[in-house]
């Protein structure tokens, strides 16, 4: 989805999602997403039919690439007064310049009828708001901190138990590099390099850490021994990885899992399309945890927002899209489609697959659940810590105390 | 640039000392090309100075007006990336337009020694250049990936020692875009340069022949002063692919490994559309666009305005 060449290749790809029946009179509302590969299509035709059944009428515009193509195109329609209907933002903080300058549309009536407070949970029920008004319904939950492994690796290297500590992770790299075979399989760019000292930051630094960092912006916990630590694992997993790995794409690192070259890899649920696709299930082909060290469960998604429009009839059309993408049926329709995992916490799961099983546990418990950077801080923070952690990653003259003081400095200036 | 006040002055100017006929008919010139001066002037120069306006707000993901003084760039130069991707560009710029300009004229001289086939030699040579520079990169970096490419080939073949893989490491990885770069533009140098050798008179390779000169000294001390203009031109249009590098780098080694590899170009669009940092962007861009105006007055100035002492 992030893939560099998708989003050059597809500048502005118009793919129409098939209209299904002729109500021609519906609640007309053009939906602007950046969900285009072969399972999100199928996600977003779960969602159409819902809409197109409810009695609206769906007209998609889909943009390939990734958010990052999609986005400006989109905030620039809503900028030059053309706005769409309805949008895909990333949940967080990446719709508050909009919602600050008037731009969307508030959803607090809806939300109260609808009682959305008691359907999600309560990291959720935050990041769909700016400044105490709610502007997103939110259609996702994308675990991001998961370790996948192979067990046909696993098996071969004669690693029987799942690691539940980084102690016991490093012998088992250490059995699978002895066994001739690539412990990690590491895609080298940037974000995902972050995404795997996140998750390290998360289950080895623990949740207390994790929240300093990324939601207090804490200098101080950033030059705490404790953040050391986590950067030395995290260097230390440099010594697992293969000389192909800078600029490897996420989904080509999967594929190792998948081939039976590599041992684990740290990636979001998203990943488990690869698998699935690859016809391997879930706890039986592959495995996932969330840790080791503390069992936390990083949410990020996709929310919907409505830019603020002067039709009445279009105004209606965005009322019954963020009813039907709030609907239970809507969310497990799309959530099976999509690898993620529904919102909404009343939504029957028990058909989704053993990692979503695992993902649902840790969700039931409010004090594993933690949102993922992207949502807690703004995207130049974020991002531009990324380039930090990409530079730590490829420089191994650069101890962990070096790489605290540049993260500390990095919060100072773009606070 | 002409403002719509100057280009009527200069109207007025012109038809001063002219006849009516003339007057008459560079008056339809200049109203032919009056919508051209308000794109010129819309385009670039309005948007120019938006940008640099721009750059001095706090702008996020939305251009605000919010103005907030140079806070923008101080941030710029205290941004390690900042500072590496103008390193890099510097290094690169002076790698590439020197290893093209040189293989590009060695080439050409090659060709020029009236060789058989040279119209399929030269097809071969100018070919990577009607290859966009994302394609180039793929291939490079293909090439280049130690998994996949010559690494590889020695591995197997046994020469273990030879290491193919400056792509992932961090130090040598700018090199292969040296390479990638200069593989697909030397043909183009190759093309401009023969057709400057093309243009050197007979005669004086008699000449010099009938005086005993060596080749070596006559190309170096007659024919490369007299191709000064198809350097210039080479070197300008290198430039310009220097200032613009972007996706080369992108498909070659996407910035990486880390950020070792980030161009300017890469700085801006990245800040610009996935970062949704506008003021920093544009900072940035404000940036690189005064470092081409002072980098460029001077050769403008030199090569156009200055009075040619020419005798002869």
């Amino acid at each position: 989805m992030r893939g560099l060449l998708m989003a050059l290749v597809g500048a502005t790809a118009l793919i129409a999602v098939g209209v299904t029946g002729a109500q021609a009179e519906g609640k007309r509302a053009e939906v602007l997403h950046w969900w285009t590969s072969g399972g999100e299509a199928a996600a977003v035709r779960e969602l159409a039919n819902a809409f197109n059944a409810a009695g609206g009428q769906w007209v998609d515009t889909a943009i390939a690439g990734s958010g990052s193509t999609a986005r400006p195109i989109g905030i620039n329609r809503i900028i030059g007064g053309n706005p769409p209907t309805a949008m895909q933002f990333n949940t967080g903080t990446q719709m508050n310049d909009l919602a600050q300058q008037g731009l969307l549309r508030p959803l607090d009536d809806l939300a109260k009828e609808q009682d959305w407070k008691s359907a999600l949970t309560p990291a959720f029920y935050n990041a769909i708001q700016y400044q105490g008004h709610i502007y997103g319904a939110p259609i996702n939950d994308h675990g991001q901190n998961w370790i996948f492994y192979s067990k046909a690796v696993f098996q071969k290297a004669g690693v029987t138990e799942e690691p539940k500590t980084w102690d016991e992770m490093f012998a088992a790299l250490d059995k699978i590099k002895a066994a001739g075979l690539i412990p990690v399989a590491v895609g080298g760019q940037p974000w995902q390099l972050q995404s795997m000292f996140n998750s390290i930051l998360l289950g080895e630094g623990g949740k207390e850490l994790y929240s300093k960092v990324w939601k207090d912006l804490d200098t101080d916990a950033v030059k705490s021994d404790k953040f050391k630590h986590v950067a030395e694992v995290f260097a230390k997993l440099r010594n697992y990885q293969d000389p192909g790995s800078p600029n490897r794409d996420w989904n080509v690192a999967t594929g190792m899992l998948i081939d039976g070259k590599a041992g684990i890899q740290f990636m979001g649920d998203w990943a488990k399309g690869e698998f699935i696709h690859a016809n391997m299930v879930a706890d039986k082909d592959f495995g996932c945890i969330l840790g080791p060290g503390e069992s936390n469960f990083m949410m990020g998604g996709d929310i919907f927002v409505f830019p603020v429009l002067k039709d009445k009839t279009a105004t209606d059309a965005q009322t019954l899209l963020a009813t039907v993408i709030m609907s239970k049926e809507g969310q497990l329709a799309f959530n099976s489609k999509k690898g993620s995992v529904p919102v909404r916490l009343d939504v029957d799961t028990s058909k989704l697959d053993a990692c979503a099983q695992k993902g649902l546990t840790a969700l039931k418990d409010p004090s594993r659940q933690i949102l993922a950077p992207d949502v807690l801080t703004a995207q130049d923070i974020v991002q531009t810590e990324q380039d930090l952690v990409a530079q730590y990653w490829t420089t191994p003259s650069m101890t962990a105390d070096q790489f605290a003081d540049q993260f500390a400095q990095v919060i100072e200036q773009a606070k | 640039m002409s403002t719509p006040e100057t280009a009527a002055g200069t109207i007025a100017g012109t038809g001063a000392g002219t006849t009516a006929t003339r007057k008459k008919r560079h008056l339809s010139a200049y109203v032919a090309l009056f919508p051209a001066f308000i794109i010129v002037l819309l385009a670039y120069v309005v948007t120019v100075i938006w940008n640099i306006w721009i750059s001095f707000t706090d702008s996020k993901v939305l251009p605000v007006n919010i103005f907030v003084g140079t806070k923008q760039y101080e941030r710029l130069f205290t941004t390690a990336r900042w500072i590496l991707s103008l390193q890099n560009v510097v290094l690169f710029g002076i790698l590439f337009i020197a290893g093209c300009l040189i293989l590009g004229f060695l080439l050409a001289v090659a060709l020029d020694q009236k060789v058989r086939f040279e119209n399929t030699f030269r097809t071969i040579f100018l070919y990577p250049f009607a290859m966009s520079f994302i394609v180039t990169g793929l291939v490079w970096q293909w090439i280049m990936n130690p998994t996949l490419g010559l690494q590889k080939v020695a591995d197997s073949i046994g020469f273990t020692w030879i290491r193919f893989d400056w792509i992932v490491q961090s130090n040598l990885a700018l090199y292969v875009i040296v390479l990638a770069g200069i593989w697909q533009s030397s043909g183009l140098v190759m093309a401009i340069m023969l057709a400057g050798l093309r243009g050197v008179d007979r005669e004086l390779w008699k000449a010099t022949r009938i005086d005993g000169i060596p080749a070596w000294r006559v190309y170096l001390h007659i024919v490369i002063p007299i191709l000064r203009p198809t350097i210039i031109t080479a070197s300008v249009l290198l430039a310009i692919a220097v200032v613009r590098v972007y996706e080369l780098v992108l498909a070659t080694t996407g910035g990486g490994p880390g950020i070792s590899t980030e161009v300017p170009g890469k700085f801006i669009m990245d800040y610009l559309f996935g970062r949704g940092n506008i003021g920093l962007a544009t900072g940035a861009s404000t940036v690189m666009f005064i470092t081409v105006v002072i980098l460029v007055t001077p050769w403008l100035y030199y090569e156009y305005f200055r009075e040619k002492p020419r005798g002869n």
